[in-house]
């Protein structure tokens, strides 16, 4: 897994690209919770993500809620139709803001 | 999720001979599964399923053959070997196996707390993702003793599924269950392979549930593999033994005197 970070718009936005899997959601979930817990609107970019596992989505959720208890925005971005499908399973793409592009975050 | 292995099949069975004691259960049985399929096996009391579950497991060492899952010879490999690959296995035991002493949850989360070292917070998000699936949500911190057989069902398979395995073992889905848990069971097993293309192992004797989840089946009996086909073959052969067991016909074998009287008499 590869992550980088950028400003954009007011957001701090997480690239995430490869596989986020049991090996690396930790690093995903610590990058995420960081940008959050310093009082960063956060956009993850999911739109280079070949492959991702329970403990990633997992890792999106704890992002979602800490957002929400901190009156953050957060948002999922560039979903693949196979992480949509993970999100699918357990109805989490009705809980998630899901956006196209950075473009949409302005309606978050 | 890319394939750490190169066959064109996830389980490889072959020439798989397996005794209890003198008894032979499992005659020369060879069987392949494909990445992404789901193969149920069939066969009535005694045919020997549960104990080639069993052996596909790793909890029975055969007496001769080999068993490949992921490309590796478990009756070969190593205890790290066997380890990692336990990671990449889900198994749904028939009465759930679930720990009487722990919650739903405790239960679910179990195979990560083994295998992982991941934030609690993430573990138990992941158990509940996985109880949501199963449609289990909220029932999070009941005992197993407060669930129902269709719920036990459903607890074991959400830890099955938690670590997101490669292979799903499931022994007897729809034992026991009414008629609308066992539809509700087959539609999520249909669509946990579609969604993460898990290879699924389906042990069963309920003909209907077999219909409407395999890509193949196989029918066992006697300790031996009768054939291994598609749905529609299996249904249109001409097989005498498979015809009773899909019709629910009792066994006619010839009985032989001598063989009969040594059972009863041990003489």
């Amino acid at each position: 897994m590869e992550c980088t970070t950028r400003s954009e718009n007011g957001f701090t936005i997480v690239a995430l690209s490869g596989e986020v899997d049991l090996h690396y959601s930790p690093k995903a979930r610590e990058i995420i919770l960081k940008y959050l817990g310093d009082k960063n609107h956060v956009l993850v970019d999911l739109a280079d993500v070949s492959y991702i596992d329970s403990s990633g989505v997992a890792s999106l959720v704890e992002g979602f809620q800490h957002a929400r208890t901190h009156d953050l925005k957060f948002a999922l971005m560039g979903v693949s139709e196979a992480a949509m499908q993970i999100l699918q399973l357990s109805r989490l793409d009705k809980v998630f803001p899901i956006i196209a592009s950075v473009a949409d975050a302005d309606q978050l | 999720m890319p394939a750490a292995d190169h066959s064109e099949y996830a389980i490889e069975v072959q020439h798989l001979d397996a005794h209890y004691g003198e008894r032979q259960i499992l005659k020369d049985v060879s069987l392949n599964v494909r990445h992404g399929e789901i193969m149920v096996i069939m066969g009535g009391s005694g045919s020997g399923k549960s104990t080639l579950l069993r052996h596909l497991l790793g909890l029975n060492t055969p007496t001769r053959g080999s068993i490949k899952l992921l490309g590796i010879d478990i009756t070969q490999s190593s205890e790290k070997e066997m380890f990692d690959l336990r990671k990449k296995m889900g198994v749904a035991f028939q009465g759930g196996a679930l720990f009487g002493s722990m919650s739903v949850e405790e239960n679910v989360v179990l195979p990560l707390c083994e295998h992982t070292e991941l934030d609690e917070n993430t573990m138990r998000i992941m158990g509940r993702m996985k109880l949501e699936v199963v449609n289990l949500a909220g029932f999070e911190h009941l005992m197993p003793a407060e669930l129902s057989g269709g719920m036990i069902k459903r607890a074991a398979l959400a830890r099955a599924i938690v670590m997101d395995p490669r292979l799903l073992f499931f022994d007897e889905p729809s034992a026991g269950l009414d008629p609308v848990a066992a539809v509700e069971l087959d539609e999520l097993i249909l669509r946990l392979r579609q969604v993460m293309n898990i290879t699924i192992v389906v042990v069963t004797h309920e003909l209907e549930s077999a219909f409407k989840i395999a890509d193949r089946i196989t029918v066992l009996d006697q300790g031996v593999i009768l054939m291994t086909d598609t749905v529609e073959a299996v249904r249109n052969s001409d097989n005498p033994r498979i015809q009773s067991l899909l019709n629910r016909l009792p066994r006619d074998d010839a009985i032989d005197t001598d063989e009969y009287l040594e059972r009863l008499t041990g003489i």
